[in-house]
């Protein structure tokens, strides 16, 4: 039986950023290490989850912070500082990938049609996966997989709602998409995350591998 | 009102999320009752998403923050430079200069570097030999982790990596960064 349900809750804003950004905007420029330490690991992600690449994602990481330092007096408040660092990410990632790999084709999995249904494929009654076992590197490491492998438009989305914890609108607006199609791709990232884990989460994780290098089950 | 499989499928993330009506919310609660399939993905989804959400999953390359604070002083208005960086800004531009020299005595000069983002490096050994991916940006060491495209690569020295853009590794030819 289900539990009884259950919006996702989303954590606040740790500290009072708006009073450090005004202290940063007055001249004290070293405040800024402050502001940005804990979003660091997020801007790596975000760039990640577009590039797939680390050494690729350090790098539009890096431009985008810095990005963020030399603009902050274009940052407006009624934004959510992460969100406005998230969208220059996110920005600088596309670009990095047009000009670094425009040859590139889009990946199949990009070009499907997202308003068809999507059917779930593994109905097994996998047992709660509690947050402890994130501990162990060799979990993270098939999370990670596992996302890496979903194409784009999913990985994007996932990471910035179910990872960033940006709300739906927030989402849409850093990608320059309908709100209607965040929750559609969303859906179809959380479906194709679990079909991919179900397997490896009702307990063989220890003997082989979660799915084929370079293939997809879908 | 009931709900069928699909339905329950479709609705199953904005469920999650809160964003059903309070009579399409009942009827799902009761399909799950008596639906072992739908409570079997409602279950793993509510876990999948409750996993990724941990900070945990943020993990950076080592010494990324360390990197990512150097870029930023490096900005900084009023950055001042210690003796050594002064030491190592007079030794890129005497190597700048010298460059300068070879460019023009050459037909073809230094080409652009093949990253906007790179650096060039300094004192790289022109008879080392380095490793190179056809499309990447940067050389390496043999058995770098950071190798794009390990299908394609090359090894070569470093003065003809040099030659076609390439710039060093940020990881394994750090020494041959400017800063």
């Amino acid at each position: 039986m289900p539990e009884e349900v259950t919006s996702l809750e989303h954590p606040a804003k740790p500290f009072n950023e708006e009073m450090l950004i005004q202290r940063i905007r007055d001249g004290e420029h070293d405040l800024f290490y402050e502001l940005i330490r804990p979003y660091e690991g997020r801007v790596y992600a975000a760039a990640f989850a577009i590039l797939r690449n680390e050494a690729d994602a350090e790098d539009v990481a890096q431009e985008a912070v810095l990005k963020a330092f030399k603009h902050i007096r274009q940052f407006r408040a009624e934004a959510r500082f992460s969100t406005w660092l998230t969208q220059i990410t996110i920005n600088e990632a596309r670009m990095w990938r047009r000009k670094e790999h425009a040859n590139l084709m889009e990946p199949i999995v990009d070009r499907q049609d997202e308003e068809g249904n999507y059917t779930p494929r593994d109905f097994a009654d996998w047992r709660e996966i509690p947050l402890e076992t994130l501990e162990r590197k060799e979990i993270r490491q098939k999370l990670a997989e596992a996302l890496a492998s979903l194409g784009e438009k999913y990985r994007e989305i996932f990471v910035l709602r179910d990872m960033q914890h940006l709300s739906i609108e927030e989402t849409a607006k850093a990608l320059g998409i309908s709100t209607a199609s965040v929750k559609t791709r969303l859906l179809r990232a959380r479906l194709m995350l679990r079909d991919l884990l179900a397997p490896g989460f009702g307990g063989s994780w220890s003997s082989k591998p979660l799915f084929a290098k370079g293939t997809k089950p879908w | 009102m009931v709900v069928s499989c699909e339905e329950v499928w479709r609705e199953i993330s904005n469920y999650l999320e809160g964003e059903v009506d309070a009579s399409l919310r009942a009827s799902m609660e009761e399909h799950f009752r008596g639906c072992k399939h739908c409570t079997a993905v409602l279950d793993g989804t509510r876990n999948l998403v409750q996993l990724y959400g941990d900070e945990r999953m943020f993990e950076v390359p080592l010494g990324f923050s360390h990197r990512l604070h150097r870029r930023l002083e490096e900005n900084m208005p009023g950055h001042r430079r210690s003796f050594l960086g002064w030491m190592v800004a007079a030794a890129a531009a005497v190597l700048v200069a010298g460059s300068f020299e070879v460019a023009r005595s050459s037909v073809f000069g230094r080409p652009e570097l093949r990253s906007d983002h790179a650096q060039p490096g300094i004192g790289v050994p022109p008879d080392m030999l380095v490793v190179v991916s056809v499309d990447g940006k940067t050389f390496h060491a043999a058995g770098c982790p950071f190798i794009h495209d390990k299908a394609h690569i090359q090894t070569i020295q470093a003065r003809e990596a040099l030659r076609q853009g390439y710039a060093p590794c940020v990881r394994c030819m750090k020494k041959y960064l400017t800063a």
